[in-house]
């Protein structure tokens, strides 16, 4: 019997960590430009969140 | 949205002659963050992909005093932040327009993130992860748990409950809150009882270790209609922030003359008796009177007038007016708050009153559904009750009934299909500010169009360019090619497609209130009033239409017929709307020779000319005291009161700032044909809300039996619950696939 409970007990953790994961993300902007993160990708050396290496380049 | 995206905002504005952006203006627009940094927020609508993005941040970055620039692709923004040692801005905006992007600022409040759709993220999140959860646990016991460990797993499934209740069902306790404490019911009321007694009983049903408890689908349900209410917000958030990032035509500041010395300061700064500078091109800010200058002045977004004005010393002008040809001194009268626009504004809330009254489809169908089903809730307790005695049995099967018809599916029919009709509209360079504008645009019988800027396109065109001769259109090209004047343009561009040549001049002058001047080789060219061009002789002409008229040295050389431009597809529209037996008519504050000469144009019958803001609410109102349902499509200044009063309204995207805020639509297309593919799906989408509500209630007028006789296990209600929330959506994505409006 105790083992089902370590059972749930790991799910509901699991569970936990994914829905602070996910509230954190929305948190800190991650859902803000998902177009733009797609494009972003394609880029070869794209600057950098400050834009900062192409004026030293 | 990808590099294929069907609207493409700057194409569909085209070249309005926007106001150039001035540094101080961006200055004045930008946000201080500390340090002497400043952010400023440009929309350009122009980004499609990497290669945008990167030539959009590179070239930005380049700029001196710029330290970052980040492109937002989905909003089509870009944030610069940027410190200069002066404190001037960077020339960000010419920048862009350098490398092919048109750019124009964002106004700070537009900025706000919104708290409300995160609010309903996190409150979707959470009720995602504890129903998941519940529902998990709910298949062990379903599946035969023993009497001990189903006990736990309701115990756990409370927990799990209790926080999506709360902080979930917050949004629905608070709106059916609120509509009660007003003396009326929505949707709202009968989710938050029905929600709040299944999780009340079943916390009873766990401490007794009874067999049933209804923790998933309290649970469910608050997951479900979330989904459907977060869904509605993300598309009306869309539509809003894609009009807010449309160029504003009103100045955020003015250059005024202080000690002697010109200052650019913001709108609401200038003082009455402040003089105001006006540039050949820009929007005059405040009420005032002319000091100093002449100039012609476009004030069809004001009254309506397609026709320039001519103003000169001692002539009052309104705020919002176009100054075309020459630099203006203005005296202000009054405050930016009290000029012409604050007026607007004013008469604007007064007329909302009518679109205040509208109760939504959904508010109205819960009004008829909930009583129905709270009686049969309480006439299945009180039969139990009679019949066996057992008052437990009574309150789970009365429980149930609420569960089974608790209106999930009926909270999804309404936002899930005005959410698939958004998006198609959106398609279509189409926004749609909220979902019951798609419900009032299908009850419209009667559409109320304004003339200049609406039905015409508000720019004048050249209507007899073939009688020209190609070397008078060479002459005429090369006098009218650096000239704004409306006239010039549209001369200009006339020539410029008859012909590849183009004369050049030793010197153009433009002259305020008249005309072009220019001269080569000793003569002197005009191009201009015809009086002021043939030195004093007056063509035998009326003046209906506008006529310039192109002399050399005093002698004729050609008579340019200009006219404001219809629309495309202003006649089909028309033609199109009075097929569908809607009646037409036009409101316009311009004079009626030219108002009535586009009706018998256009085949309207209904035509008012001459007529003021305040009547053009006076007939809309008067409209609807006789019981029609009035589609006001307008764009200027003067229409806004006017978009407020009708029961749904339409604007194009060059409206002036308020007439946008104030439309129910906005829509991109230079073609009038916006207003009857927005009808059309409109109506398909009131279709299918009604074919949803027929389904979700013939659904329940199946399982409410079952319940009644109290075969409802939480099984059969999670199931039924799913399946008919499926059923809805999947009937309201047929508008997506269906045939297309074209």
């Amino acid at each position: 019997m105790t083992s089902m409970w370590w059972l749930i007990i790991i799910a509901l953790g699991m569970g936990v960590t994914g829905l602070a994961a996910f509230l954190w993300s929305l948190r800190t902007g991650q859902y803000d430009d998902l177009d733009g993160a797609a494009e972003r990708v394609l880029l070869e050396d794209g600057p950098d969140e400050t834009g900062k290496d192409c004026r030293e380049r | 949205m990808t590099c294929c995206a069907p609207i493409d905002v700057q194409a569909a504005l085209g070249d309005v002659g926007q106001p150039d952006t001035r540094l101080d203006e961006i200055r004045l627009a930008s946000r201080d963050l500390g340090n002497g940094t400043r952010q400023t927020d440009l929309s350009v609508p122009g980004v499609h992909c990497a290669a945008c993005i990167a030539a959009v941040e590179r070239s930005l970055a380049k700029l001196p005093g710029v330290e970052a620039a980040r492109v937002n692709l989905s909003m089509k923004r870009v944030a610069v932040t940027w410190r200069t040692a002066e404190g001037s801005p960077p020339d960000v905006i010419g920048t862009l327009r350098s490398i092919g992007y048109e750019a124009h600022l964002f106004a700070i409040d537009q900025d706000a993130r919104d708290p409300e759709l995160a609010r309903l993220v996190k409150a979707l999140a959470l009720a995602g992860f504890c129903a998941m959860n519940i529902m998990m646990l709910s298949v062990s016991v379903w599946s035969g748990a023993d009497a001990n460990s189903r006990q736990a797993f309701h115990l756990i499934s409370a927990l799990l409950a209790l926080p999506a209740l709360i902080y979930s069902g917050r949004i629905f306790y608070a709106s059916a809150w609120s509509a009660l404490r007003h003396g009326r019911t929505n949707m709202d009321v009968p989710i938050s009882i029905g929600v709040s007694l299944a999780f009340a009983l079943s916390l009873y049903d766990t401490i007794h270790n009874a067999p049933h408890a209804y923790f998933d689908a309290a649970t469910s349900l608050l997951f479900f209609l979330l989904i459907g209410r977060t869904l509605d917000h993300v598309m009306r958030e869309r539509a809003r922030s894609a009009v807010a990032g449309l160029a504003r035509l009103a100045p955020s500041g003015a250059t005024v003359i202080r000690d002697g010395r010109p200052l650019y300061v913001p709108v609401s700064e200038i003082e009455p008796g402040a003089f105001v500078l006006i540039a050949a091109g820009d929007r005059i800010p405040v009420d005032g009177v002319v000091v100093h200058g002449m100039s012609e002045l476009d004030c069809s977004v004001v009254s309506g007038e397609s026709a320039l004005r001519r103003v000169a010393h001692g002539e009052a002008v309104q705020a919002g007016i176009m100054n075309i040809t020459g630099p203006l001194t203005v005296r202000a009268t009054a405050r930016a708050e009290a000029s012409f626009l604050a007026e607007m504004v004013r008469m604007m809330e007064a007329a909302e009153g009518g679109r205040a009254n509208y109760r939504r489809l959904a508010d109205r169908a819960s009004a008829l559904y909930s009583p129905v089903v709270h009686t049969m809730a309480l006439l299945s307790f009180l039969g139990w009750l009679f019949l066996t005695g057992d008052w437990h049995v009574s309150i789970t099967i009365a429980i149930a009934v609420l569960i089974i018809t608790c209106p999930c599916a009926l909270g999804l029919a309404v936002p899930i299909v005005q959410v698939v009709a958004a998006r198609r509209l959106f398609e279509r360079g189409i926004m749609v500010k909220d979902g019951s504008a798609l419900e009032r645009l299908a009850e419209v019988d009667l559409v109320a169009l304004d003339k200049t800027g609406t039905l015409t396109l508000s720019r004048p065109s050249l209507t007899n360019a073939q009688e020209i001769p190609p070397s008078v259109m060479e002459i005429a090209l090369g006098m009218t090619v650096g000239s704004r004047h409306p006239a010039a343009r549209a001369i200009a561009d006339a020539a410029s497609r008859g012909t590849g040549q183009m004369m050049a001049f030793e010197r153009i002058e433009e002259v305020p209130g008249l005309g072009l001047q220019a001269f080569k080789d000793g003569d002197r060219y005009r191009l201009g009033r015809p009086e002021w061009a043939l030195r004093g002789q007056s063509p035998a002409l009326g003046p209906p239409t506008s006529i310039s008229i192109l002399a050399r040295n005093g002698e004729q050389l050609a008579l340019f017929v200009l006219e404001d431009r219809i629309r495309p597809d202003a006649r089909e529209t028309v033609e199109e709307l009075v097929s569908q037996g809607l009646g037409v008519e036009i409101l316009s504050g311009d004079r009626e020779t030219v108002v009535s000469g586009l009706a018998s144009q256009l085949c309207i019958h209904d035509s008012k000319a001459e007529l003021l803001p305040a009547g053009k609410v006076t007939r809309i109102e008067a409209l609807g005291r006789q019981g029609r349902k009035v589609l006001m499509v307008g764009d200027g200044l003067n229409d806004a009161p006017a978009l407020s009063a009708a029961h749904v309204s339409m604007a194009p995207a060059t409206a002036a700032d308020i007439g946008r805020n104030a439309a129910d639509f906005v829509f991109l297309n230079e073609g009038l044909s916006a207003v009857t593919d927005a009808l059309g799906i409109s109506r398909r989408s009131r279709r299918l809300i009604f074919q949803n509500f027929a389904l979700a209630i013939g659904y329940n007028a199946l399982a409410v039996p079952i319940a009644v006789l109290g075969y409802v296990t939480p099984l059969v209600a999670a199931v039924a619950m799913s399946l008919s929330s499926i059923l809805v959506v999947a009937n309201a994505m047929r508008l997506t696939t269906g045939r297309r409006l074209t």
